[in-house]
């Protein structure tokens, strides 16, 4: 953790706002334990976009919705440590979480049109979130929310905040989500695929209101998504993830142009040009294994183009790797393989 | 064994064999079939052999009452009939409606469902819009209609010949809805896909893409249906034999044997009705675990 | 939302036409009326006479006309088999079975309602599942079991409820009512729950399926990310989208529990509309069974056309779109 904050330029002296240590979440079923995510570690720091990339099932939104307790019944959190701040956050009680999610961490889902509820006006779901975590009355708790609908760039707010959500567009609707997400005034928002239910050009928006968020707020985000361009317009850092583990962290640009791990290489071949936002990940030759059939050693060794004997019995862990890590035999087999 | 050892170990087997009350129904319903379907070997008593009645034993209470005797082991009604013989060959009358009514009901409502769903257009309208209609009167106001109609067209002494066909007809053309509805659901997400559209490109007849490829992906909802489908149809019957417009009295039903056995229940011959009316619930209750089991199995959606 | 509801009355008059046929052919179809209303034995001229009184020589064109003209005006001929206007017989049963329906309706939603809230959030609670079976039980007691059932409780064993009949009723009017005196309430109450059993079983089901829905739907996954209360949650927006569409069903079975009321009034005698309709389908009295339809038809439009206009009003997604 310490070298690759080091190796970070432009949030390196601040202490990370989320700090996530060896998270391992489990479901448990009558066919056994299912391990969905597996020794998880990463930080956030304040203003910063961490990007979360990976195919489907690679453990994206279940990180996500761990670090905020809403996991299925079935799931739990067995082993490591989240941190916000200097509070741990993995062990509250429910009332003392609840008090978390949108007070401390907002949360945004991908598709605007079914996250909001149909039966009552934006400005009737506003302020009851901002009256949930902040003592207002309700006529602030008013004022609040058309300024934060101004903010998200509502136009006219005083008027359409007693409109119903099917009276706003699918970008308009995403504005009023990251609205209800900011209400009180988190200091961390996890973005769940925020952009995948949009036009291509409304997705330009709804990011640009983004990165103005993290400079204007100094807002932290941790953005999943399983969409290269988008991360590669918007995150500072990005991790990939594969099979409910965290293969390769590290600074955008290093991991995009010269990726680390074999998997990453393999995502990123596929994308010709950065900034091409609307190529999405293609997979490489087969497919990744079902969370009861991960292979012994590294998850990947039965897809990987440069397999090695020891790939298939133990398990590589984190460890530097050019500008970020990478969970990957290769190195420090071979730390200075190439530039 | 191998298929037994298959289906234990397969979800359904598995949740099968885990609940116990599921297994109780199981059971339940088997015990009720067996006896039903084995009437005429395992009955002790032919309740239609009018030669074998005994007045003189009418209203023998149970055997373990004072003055029962076990040679009618749940005594007997005014006219000396055994009353366990009775519900043994009543619930065969009751099953029998019971499969053939949802039997009907499948017959009408599979195919509708699928070539609404198939087809679509002013078809499928037509075919939804009558099924909606319907579907807000209730099953039993239907099937007393169609009874009640057919029992005004045709002189009494044939009608009594052809109630038990009334009846399913009735019951059967009441229930067809629900499979219509959801069937034609199913058909309508099978469509989409591309397995059923390289078909239709390719020139297969529209009855064999349905028969081959949208038929067995129907299977299972329409199971889980029937089988709560069955449990309407049986109390259906009940219903309208006990309302004295299903089943002839020559040929008693389950509902029947408890209409007969209402008159007695004030004056303490209790055992006519309660016996039927047990059996009747009990089957009821086993056939309703069975398909909510089934529901929650099949249906991982809520799981 | 003019144009959706004119759409839905062009509909309803249609059932209603359809329905009127139904019954129509009822009489010129099926059956011969003069045999039922003057016996095997009348003479030939008897018969003759009645035909031409019974308009029954005329077209069936004519005869339609005339039979729809005459159900406008509530003239729906003479009963069979109590040689009296059939108008009459419904205008005295119908007050009995309104008043049943209308608080078994009552009891079945007042208890299914909470009832379906309570399984659908605390699932897996003792409460919640002796409450599912209690529900299961509901949905396999046939109807006229459950009324022999209290009757043998509450009636024969205890002698605190009467078994049959609508005690002593009063007449307001045309409508006779047994709300007025004690011997009349004490009469409606078995009737009550015996057709409000299998109501409130339906409607505690419904609710419950949709509540789990509804709760695994998006927007109760977003109020939770922002930390609303679990009460709001439940409350404030699991509960509304769950009660949408729970009130079109429940509005469509308050006309089912109308003709659901035939068990309850058989196994009653309660001298309402039902047990008139079971009399006249086991007599083939046919005026009677074709009156009894219409009505449960035009009551049944009625019902409808208001769910429909409900709906508007709770749903915004609906009254928007007409701009209302």
């Amino acid at each position: 953790m310490m070298q690759e904050a080091a190796a970070h330029k432009t949030a390196s002296e601040a202490a990370p706002l989320l700090d996530v240590r060896d998270m391992t979440v489990q479901f448990f079923s009558r066919h056994g334990t299912l391990t969905a995510l597996d020794n998880v570690s990463f930080a956030i720091r304040p203003g910063e976009v961490l990007g979360i990339v990976g195919e489907s099932g690679a453990g994206k939104s279940l990180t996500g919705a761990s670090i905020v307790g809403l996991l299925p019944d079935s799931g739990r959190v067995t082993a490591g440590e989240i941190r916000l701040g200097e509070q741990r956050i993995d062990n509250l009680d429910r009332t003392r979480m609840r008090r978390i999610r949108g007070r401390e961490i907002g949360l945004i889902f991908q598709d605007p049109q079914t996250s909001l509820n149909p039966l009552l006006t934006v400005g009737k779901q506003l302020v009851q979130t901002i009256t949930s975590h902040l003592d207002m009355s309700a006529a602030a708790a008013r004022q609040r929310g058309i300024e934060l609908l101004r903010d998200v760039g509502i136009p006219a707010p005083e008027r359409r905040i007693d409109s119903y959500p099917h009276q706003f567009s699918g970008g308009m609707r995403q504005r009023v989500v990251i609205a209800l997400a900011l209400c009180a005034d988190p200091r961390l928002v996890i973005a769940d695929e925020p952009t995948t239910a949009l036009d291509v050009s409304i997705q330009a928006q709804v990011l640009a209101l983004l990165q103005d968020l993290v400079r204007k707020r100094g807002l932290a985000i941790m953005l999943i998504t399983h969409d290269m361009g988008v991360i590669a317009e918007v995150a500072d850092r990005i991790a990939v993830m594969y099979a409910g583990r965290i293969v390769e962290i590290g600074p955008v640009r290093q991991v995009i142009d010269s990726p680390s791990h074999p998997y990453t290489a393999g995502l990123m071949s596929a994308i010709p040009k950065l900034g091409d936002r609307a190529r999405r990940l293609v997979q490489i030759d087969g497919n990744m294994p079902r969370l009861d059939a991960v292979p012994s050693g590294c998850a990947f060794n039965p897809r990987c183009p440069r397999v090695m004997d020891i790939c298939r019995v133990e398990r590589p862990q984190l460890r530097p790797a050019r500008a970020g890590h990478a969970a990957c035999h290769l190195y420090p087999a071979l730390p200075q393989a190439e530039t | 064994m191998s298929i037994l050892r298959r289906f234990a170990n397969s979800d359904l087997g598995y949740s099968f064999l885990h609940s116990r009350v599921v297994v109780a129904a199981a059971i339940v319903v088997a015990v009720v079939v067996v006896a039903a379907v084995g009437a005429d070997a395992l009955a002790p008593h032919n309740p239609f052999d009018l030669a074998s009645l005994e007045l003189f034993d009418a209203l023998t209470p149970p055997a373990w009452e004072a003055g029962g005797q076990w040679i009618y082991p749940l005594g007997t009604d005014d006219q000396g009939r055994d009353v366990l013989s009775a519900i043994m060959y009543g619930t065969r009358v009751s099953l029998m409606v019971g499969f053939a009514s949802v039997a009907l009901s499948m017959a009408i409502g599979i195919p509708l469902g699928m070539i609404s769903g198939y087809f679509g257009g002013m078809l499928d309208s037509v075919i939804m819009r009558f099924a909606e209609i319907q579907l807000t009167f209730p099953a039993i106001l239907i099937a007393l209609l169609i009874d009640g109609i057919v029992r005004t067209a045709l002189p009494r002494d044939i009608h009594s010949d052809i109630a038990v066909f009334v009846l399913i007809a009735a019951i059967g053309f009441s229930n067809w809805v629900q499979y219509a509805r959801t069937v034609r659901g199913m058909t309508l997400v099978e469509r989409s896909k591309e397995y059923v559209q390289a078909a239709q490109v390719t020139g297969v007849h529209p009855l064999l893409i349905m028969l081959r490829h949208i038929l067995p992906n129907v299977a299972s909802p329409v199971l889980v249906i029937a089988t709560i489908g069955l449990a309407l149809a049986i109390v259906t019957e009940a219903t309208l034999s006990f309302l004295g417009v299903g089943v002839p009295p020559t040929q008693p039903s389950l509902g029947t044997l408890i209409r007969i056995g209402n008159d007695f229940l004030f004056s303490g011959e209790w055992w006519i009705a309660t016996f039927p009316s047990v059996t009747l619930v009990a089957l009821v209750i086993s056939v309703n675990l069975l398909g909510d089991w089934l529901r929650d199995v099949l249906n991982p959606r809520l799981n | 939302m003019l144009g959706m509801l004119l759409r839905r009355m062009v509909e309803s008059l249609i059932v209603l036409f359809a329905v009127a046929f139904i019954a129509f052919s009822l009489f010129s179809f099926i059956g011969d009326p003069v045999n039922n209303m003057l016996g095997q034995e009348a003479t030939e001229a008897e018969r003759l006479d009645m035909r031409e009184r019974l308009g029954l020589n005329d077209s069936v064109i004519v005869q339609f006309t005339r039979f729809i003209g005459r159900a406008v005006q509530g003239e729906f001929g003479v009963s069979y088999r109590q040689s009296r206007p059939v108008i009459d017989l419904i205008a005295e049963s119908l007050p009995a079975t309104l008043e049943l329906s209308f608080f078994a309706m009552v009891l079945a939603v007042g208890l299914g309602i909470p009832i379906g809230i309570q399984t659908a959030i605390n699932r897996d609670s003792l409460v919640s599942k002796a409450l599912m079976t209690g529900s299961l039980i509901g949905i396999s007691l046939p109807t006229f079991l459950a009324g022999i059932l209290l009757i043998m409780i509450f009636s024969v064993k205890l002698g605190w409820l009467p078994s049959f009949g609508r005690g002593q009723v009063v007449q307001l009017g045309w409508w006779g009512t047994g709300l007025r005196t004690w011997s009349g309430i004490k009469a409606l109450i078995l009737p009550t729950i015996t057709l409000a059993i299998f109501q409130m079983t339906l409607i505690v089901r419904l609710v419950r399926s949709e509540m789990l829905e509804v709760l695994q739907a998006d927007f109760i996954k977003f109020a939770r990310a922002r930390g609303l209360r679990e009460r709001l949650v439940q409350f404030g927006y699991a509960l509304p989208n769950t009660l949408v569409p729970v009130i079109t069903i429940v509005g469509l079975q308050l006309g089912s529990v109308i003709a659901f009321a035939i068990v309850t009034e058989t196994v009653f005698q309660w001298p309402g509309m039902g047990l008139l309709f079971i009399q006249s389908v086991t007599f083939a009295d046919v005026p009677v069974m074709a009156a009894y339809l219409i009505l449960i038809a035009l009551i049944f439009v009625v019902i409808n056309l208001l769910v429909d206009m409900l709906y508007y009003v709770i749903d915004p997604r609906l009254r928007s779109m007409g701009g209302l």
